[in-house]
């Protein structure tokens, strides 16, 4: 699984890195977890508020902090 | 608005879950809770007044009319003023916010004509989440979805400018017509200036990689929350927004309670009174570089009026500060080329002062 946290680098981008971070770990399961900071990349997965998670290529949330329920839902448990 | 209705904006691309309507005994249930909550919010808030004076002048026994004792009032009633409805409104704003996403704001405003779409977005402005860290992100997805210039800067000088918490601490400390014409004032700024910068057809002063850049953003998800979700979003909303400007609160609250018991009267007057013209411009220069947030500049502003500077002057400081940070000029210089930014910076300055001299004026 391939995921990737959208965001500039505020505390909320850190905060939701961390989560999909936690969870993964929670879900036990392998994936690779990758903050993306450049704002032409952001642009182009259509992501133009952040914090985002794109989880293999496809865009899961925006704007917010997913909560840990909806994050291990998106991983599948 | 109905609860569990349908809004009538859709996104006939994606496909929302309708929220289940909730059963009508949850619905009765919340809203008894949220009467309660009020009415013991209400009955809380006018207790503030009488207990700050007995904790002052009876608990600790300082003599009225001393700068100890009037530094201490000020303090014990002001902070949990404040806190107070700072609570409640974000809160509220919380609540109201789950209506708006960016998402949904950029698809009203694409395709509107200047003037409509600056009113509109200089108003979706205060209601629309925004960090100031999404501007540029935001900025990108306005523009490629053809928001024209003008009106996608009409809501980013709105958006930052006209917030719930400077428009709390104004209410609290200086009366709602001081909020009212902040309110008014800020609204008016962003929606000339983004005209304004709409008639210089400054396009080609946007970065070329922003403007070649095709999106589609039709595949994000359009979420419809249900009731309890919104309510946990104004949940949260308290616990983000509160954690973390209280302690600025508290010490802009602190500093105002310092001037207010040791400043001598009318010692600001020379200095940012109505007669010095200068401090007008002087106020909007260094507002630049700070980069406060409200909650911190509000009580120190609330203290300098009291000791005789002026309301415009003042307002004009205060709409510096929060409207033309640095730290968000650095990060749109990424889509803008330097043209752009200090049309930006001098057209959102100039309103300011404007709005800064006709306060000392009129008032």
């Amino acid at each position: 699984m391939e995921i990737k946290v959208l965001g500039p680098g505020c505390p909320k981008c850190a905060e939701a890195e961390k989560l999909m971070r936690d969870a993964v770990e929670e879900a036990g399961i392998e994936a690779t977890i990758e903050k993306i900071s450049d704002f032409q990349q952001i642009a182009k997965f259509g992501v133009f508020s952040t914090p985002a998670v794109v989880i293999d290529g496809q865009v899961k949330c925006v704007g917010k902090v997913p909560s840990k329920k909806e994050a291990l839902a998106w991983l599948g448990k | 608005m109905q609860p569990g209705n349908p809004d009538n904006i859709d996104n006939p691309a994606a496909t929302p879950q309708p929220a289940p309507p909730l059963a009508a005994s949850v619905k009765v249930k919340y809203l008894l809770t949220a009467l309660a909550g009020l009415a013991l919010w209400y009955a809380l808030y006018r207790q503030l007044a009488p207990f700050s004076s007995f904790f002052t002048y009876q608990l600790l026994g300082l003599a009225p009319e001393s700068r100890l004792g009037e530094a201490i009032e000020f303090f014990v009633y002001d902070t949990p003023k404040v806190l107070m409805l700072l609570v409640l409104i974000v809160y509220a704003v919380g609540v109201l916010r789950s209506f708006f996403t960016p998402e949904r704001t950029r698809k009203i405003l694409a395709g509107k004509r200047e003037s409509t779409g600056n009113v509109l977005a200089a108003l979706l402005g205060i209601v629309t989440p925004f960090c100031s860290c999404s501007a540029v992100p935001l900025f990108i997805g306005f523009v490629t979805a053809g928001v024209p210039l003008g009106v996608t800067f009409s809501f980013l000088i709105s958006a930052p400018m006209v917030n719930e918490i400077a428009l709390v601490l104004l209410y609290g400390l200086l009366g709602w017509k001081v909020a009212a014409l902040y309110l008014g004032t800020g609204l008016f700024i962003a929606i000339v200036a983004g005209w304004t910068i709409g008639r210089l057809k400054m396009e080609r002063h946007i970065e070329d990689w922003v403007r070649e850049m095709h999106i589609n953003a039709s595949d994000i998800p359009d979420e419809r929350p249900t009731w309890i979700e919104r309510f946990g979003q104004g949940k949260t909303a308290v616990r983000d927004i509160v954690g973390r400007v209280w302690i600025f609160v508290v010490l802009g609250i602190a500093v105002g309670a310092g001037i207010h018991g040791y400043v001598p009267e009318g010692f600001m007057a020379s200095i940012m009174g109505k007669d010095a013209w200068w401090s007008v411009p002087a106020a909007v220069l260094v507002g630049i570089p700070m980069y406060s947030n409200a909650a911190g500049i509000v009580p120190v502003v609330e203290a300098l009026l009291g000791k005789g500077a002026a309301l415009g002057t003042v307002l004009a400081f205060m709409m510096s500060v929060i409207a033309l940070s640095l730290p968000e000029i650095v990060i749109l210089r990424k889509v803008l080329k330097p043209g752009l930014i200090a049309v930006f910076i001098g057209v959102v300055g100039t309103g300011i002062m404007l709005v800064g001299y006709l306060f000392n004026i009129i008032i």
